[in-house]
């Protein structure tokens, strides 16, 4: 079943990773895909990728800390497409290390691309979503904005930011149909995952009630379920994909 | 182009209110039953409609329809 036939749908960070995924799932139920990635080469991959399999996907290499370069790309979305349904802030950064030697480069290099971009690209969207009446955003937190994480004070304080932004656009928006909403994976196996020890990958595991890691699949799953009519009535909340970690 | 007429039409049609009450000392939020949110979309469509733009702190100072119509018509002419 095509759950978001003819939606147009921006994913930010979507060139690989959860993002992709995200991007690839949106665009088999129907909607067309415009992946938004730093990388200019990884987003001519990644629309091709979705291009073979028959659906529909654009993509603009673009920093979304850059305000005045998200704003000229969305409204060229806007004029191309005609209509912008769906926002996914996905575009996020690490930079880890522990709070006693942490950079301030690296903390604002975080808080940058995860937080102000997320920021950004909520304001410049809504300007097409506030005359159409709707609108669903999904903003991608994480377990660790919840619970914090030793060596990565940054991206847990990008995270909760993240949480306390998705309620507060959820509270303006609201009046006018636009759905904000934001899902915190918890340990989800990526390229980035791939690459770590299968004994911390076990050991993080049995952290975990279902015991396994989560897929990115996992998370797409529940941004078309976010995006779709069929959560109409949800909005400002946060929800967990992290196989029962925190409770 | 009447900037006067063409302002209040887009008032009418935004705001939802009868034309006679759309008058040159009319507050958008406190006359005219204007949330924050519907002049930052009024705002927006007479940038769309004049095919201009409005800078947000020029925005913040456009709270009544005379002023609104006053700095139109300074950028306009």
């Amino acid at each position: 079943m095509k759950r978001l036939k003819d939606k147009v749908a921006i994913i930010t960070g979507a060139a690989r990773g959860i993002g992709f995924s995200i991007a690839e799932m949106l665009s088999e139920h129907g909607a067309t895909s415009v992946i938004i990635d730093i990388d200019q080469e990884a987003v001519s991959t990644a629309v091709q990728k979705i291009d073979d399999k028959g659906n529909k996907a654009i993509g603009f290499a673009a920093d979304v800390t850059n305000s005045d370069e998200i704003a000229s790309i969305f409204k060229e979305i806007h004029k191309e497409l005609g209509k912008i349904d769906i926002l996914i802030n996905n575009a996020g950064i690490t930079k880890d290390g522990l709070l006693m030697k942490m950079k301030e480069a690296d903390w604002d290099a975080v808080i940058n691309v995860n937080l102000k971009g997320t920021f950004i690209c909520t304001q410049k969207v809504c300007r097409y979503m506030l005359k159409s009446r709707s609108g669903a955003i999904i903003n991608i937190a994480s377990v660790v904005g919840l619970m914090g994480n030793a060596g990565q004070a940054n991206y847990a304080a990008s995270k909760g930011g993240i949480i306390a932004l998705t309620k507060s656009s959820a509270k303006e928006f609201a009046s006018r149909n636009i759905r904000v909403n934001a899902i915190a994976p918890g340990f989800i196996q990526t390229e980035m995952t791939d690459k770590l020890p299968q004994e911390i990958i076990d050991s993080y595991s049995s952290a975990i009630p279902l015991s396994r890691m989560g897929t990115v699949k996992d998370v797409a799953n529940l941004c078309i379920f976010l995006a779709s009519e069929e959560a109409g009535y949800i909005t400002g909340q946060t929800i967990q994909v992290d196989g029962g970690l925190i409770m | 182009m009447d900037i006067k007429a063409k302002v209040t039409e887009i008032i009418v049609e935004e705001l939802g209110v009868e034309a006679s009450e759309v008058t040159l000392e009319a507050s958008f939020i406190e006359d005219l039953g204007a949330d924050s949110l519907d002049t930052v979309e009024l705002i927006m469509k007479f940038e769309e409609e004049f095919n201009i733009d409005i800078a947000d702190d020029e925005a913040e100072n456009l709270t009544t329809v005379g002023k609104a119509i006053e700095y139109l018509e300074k950028q306009l002419n």
